[in-house]
């Protein structure tokens, strides 16, 4: 019934962004497998290794609890170099306006968007602004692209989890999802939770020193820490056993989802990583984590079980045992 | 730890895990329990609770996730509203993705339509008030915890003097379907975990008719894992003692009678009529409609629109599912033509319905 027509659940980052991809975007564009698929491709000009990503962020709204547009579009396009061990050089940014929109708004955003690019280690070194005409646009949309430079040989992407990994994440998940959705008009819930929005690549820069043990450097930003393991999973075909009672997980933003109907490990994060890493240099990885201000509630929260047709399952917090699927669209709020 | 955690202790679940194995062992025939609220079908496959009771325990599902029973005309109607120009649609999440006879609100929308997801019906009276150019509808779905919000939109709408707000209802009741499936040869449920919110409002006694009619074991149960494990250890208690009366485990928010003031909004705006159910049928007087006195905000009555002819899905056994007497996995389209990306069914599309959960959780 819906063949023909984009929907918002294509752009979610779960199974129907997936589907988008692999049948319609990935074989007429480039042909490079879905399985080949990770946070940024891995070039090499002229003996240079160069990670190269882009991304666009549509966020409403455009400000809320712990940052805005701007530090997001340039903490999640650092986080995606980084994901890949790179460390990140510099971006572009590409604003799309739409008329009406305030100078003085923009303003922020850019302020902002310099001090995450501070932060960050990163220069903006080149742009481009569009304007289009009211009603033809959501205020702003912004594009980040960058390049980041590989200084290792290390093969770390989402095919490399093996069996006995531990999955390690470096704190709470949820936040920026709770966080922009409680600042959403006519949703009056005051949670509390600010975004994570934060860049990863200081924190990856610490990891990178476990060296071969280090197997899967994943953020969980749409679809959350359960799509992006399912992903994992299947790239890597594996199966993946997670404890929910070892999941970080703040109480405003278990209170919102409680509320809501919504679960958590399928709520955004833009500040957190998973890492898949040996067993024997887990504990080690954890106490890097742990030392690093973006990493003080690291927890582990799952191991690679078995070599097996990628599924992710559960051990509940009382016990029983449940699978793990991708989201299916977007994540919707129940009706009672 | 906190109130909540107190519900969610691994000690006590697993504890009351090993009692029930204990109450049953040795029981040639399975004793099945059914639950017939959307919430505890989520809560029974999130928690993996089915892989913590013993073997001669089952619990299936019943028809208790308002979506799944609402049926395609309703969906029909609300889409060709969609369709006018000067209308906005209002409604909760899920009813977004259910499959009409051939679209979707989620289709309409990206075609254009404007629906818009809330999260209370008063915030569809507050987009009315804003646009009074505008007809503004919200979907009225749900069983007796949703219908008063409801009522209570269409009083506020009326105080407010709006003109321009609708509902197009569609509200269940719940101890009728029930009572259904007690009278169905086909189907032995040895008790019912009775749902927790509606029982907050109609009061727990609504039930009392099933065990005196059709001496069915029934328990009020909370949603968290302790209370469901306790529910079913209630009813495991009354079946194998051969008893059937109504107890409420879900004490500390429901009582005999229920909440007053919410029934009596219900009596005043809406009344009761025999309702069509997805996949089941028509239940006598299992439905509730907008009451004359508030016909105006009627949005069947009052905004008059084509609606297409009514096609049902081929193949879909969610009627079946929703009276519990087939499993997700027992039809042909699960996983493969019926997905949550890609629903056939209503039991698909809920986050609260049957296959969902199994989709999402069970597999």
């Amino acid at each position: 019934m819906n063949d023909d027509l984009i929907l918002l659940g294509h752009g979610s980052g779960g199974k129907l962004s997936h589907q988008l991809l692999d049948e319609l975007i990935i074989p007429n564009l480039s042909g490079v497998p879905a399985a080949g698929q990770n946070d940024a491709a891995l070039l090499n000009i002229g003996g240079v290794k160069l990670a190269f990503t882009t991304d666009s962020y549509v966020v409403d709204p455009i400000f809320f609890p712990g940052g805005n547009i701007g530090d997001l579009a340039v903490n999640g396009t650092v986080n995606d170099l980084a994901m890949m061990g790179a460390r990140p050089l510099c971006l572009s940014v590409g604003f799309i306006l739409e008329e009406g929109f305030l100078k003085s708004e923009l303003a922020r955003i850019v302020t902002s968007m310099r001090e995450a690019a501070d932060a960050a280690g990163v220069a903006i070194v080149t742009g481009d602004t569009k304007v289009v005409p009211r009603g033809k646009g959501d205020r702003i949309f912004i594009n980040t692209s960058g390049i980041g430079a590989l200084e290792h040989n290390l093969a770390i992407n989402g095919a490399a989890a093996c069996v006995g990994d531990k999955v390690i994440v470096n704190g709470c998940i949820g936040d920026h999802g709770i966080a922009v959705l409680s600042a959403r008009e006519g949703l009056e819930i005051d949670s509390g939770i600010k975004s994570d929005s934060a860049p990863l690549n200081g924190l990856v820069a610490e990891l990178l020193p476990l060296g071969e043990a280090l197997h899967v450097l994943r953020d969980p930003t749409r679809g959350g820490v359960a799509t992006t393991l399912k992903e994992i999973a299947l790239q890597s075909g594996v199966t993946v056993k997670l404890s929910e009672e070892s999941l970080p997980i703040n109480p405003g933003v278990r209170g919102v989802c409680s509320i809501l109907g919504l679960d958590p490990l399928y709520v955004a994060n833009e500040g957190k990583l998973l890492a898949l890493v040996a067993p024997e240099r887990a504990e080690e990885a954890l106490a890097i984590m742990r030392r690093h201000p973006l990493g003080k509630d690291a927890a582990v929260i799952g191991e690679v079980t078995e070599a097996s047709a990628g599924r992710v399952v559960m051990e509940t917090a009382v016990g029983g045992v449940r699978g793990v699927e991708m989201l299916a669209g977007e994540q919707l709020p129940r009706i009672c | 730890m906190n109130y909540l955690d107190s519900f969610r202790d691994k000690e006590l679940v697993q504890g009351l895990a090993r009692r029930i194995a204990e109450l049953v062992r040795g029981r040639e025939k399975p004793l099945v329990f059914m639950e017939v609220c959307g919430t505890h079908t989520m809560a029974i496959y999130q928690y993996g609770l089915r892989s913590l009771l013993p073997p001669e325990v089952k619990l299936i599902s019943g028809p208790g996730c308002p979506v799944c029973v609402t049926p395609n005309g309703y969906l029909d109607r609300a889409i060709a509203l969609s369709r006018l120009p000067d209308v906005i649609i209002t409604t909760f999440g899920d009813m977004l993705r259910v499959p009409g006879s051939t679209s979707s609100l989620m289709v309409e929308r990206a075609k254009g339509a404007d629906i818009r997801v809330v999260y209370s019906p008063l915030d569809a009276v507050r987009i009315a008030a804003a646009n009074p150019a505008k007809r503004v509808v919200f979907l009225g779905v749900g069983f007796e915890t949703t219908a008063p919000t409801v009522a209570g939109s269409i009083l506020a709408a009326k105080a407010q003097g709006l003109s321009n707000y609708f509902v197009l209802a569609s509200h269940k009741t719940m101890p009728q379907p029930m009572a259904i499936l007690s009278a169905d040869p086909d189907l032995s449920v040895d008790g019912y975990i009775c749902p927790a919110h509606v029982s907050a409002i109609i009061g727990a006694d609504a039930y009392r008719f099933l065990c005196t009619e059709y001496q069915v074991p029934c328990v009020v149960t909370g949603f968290e894992p302790t209370d469901v494990m306790q529910g079913v250890e209630m009813l495991a208690r009354q079946a194998l003692q051969g008893e059937s009366r109504v107890e409420i485990q879900y004490s500390r928010v429901v009582s005999r009678e229920g909440n007053a003031k919410a029934q009596g909004v219900l009596a005043e705006v809406f009344t009761p009529f025999d309702a069509p159910w997805r996949g089941i049928g028509v239940l006598p007087g299992s439905g509730l409609r907008i009451a004359d006195a508030y016909s105006e905000f009627d949005a069947e009555l009052a905004i008059p629109v084509q609606v297409e002819e009514l096609k049902e899905h081929q193949g879909c056994l969610c009627g079946e599912i929703l009276k519990g007497k087939v499993a997700p996995g027992d039809c042909p389209l699960f996983g493969g033509k019926c997905t949550p990306e890609s629903p056939v069914g209503a039991c698909m599309v809920s986050s609260e319905g049957t296959c969902a959960a199994a989709f999402k959780y069970g597999r």
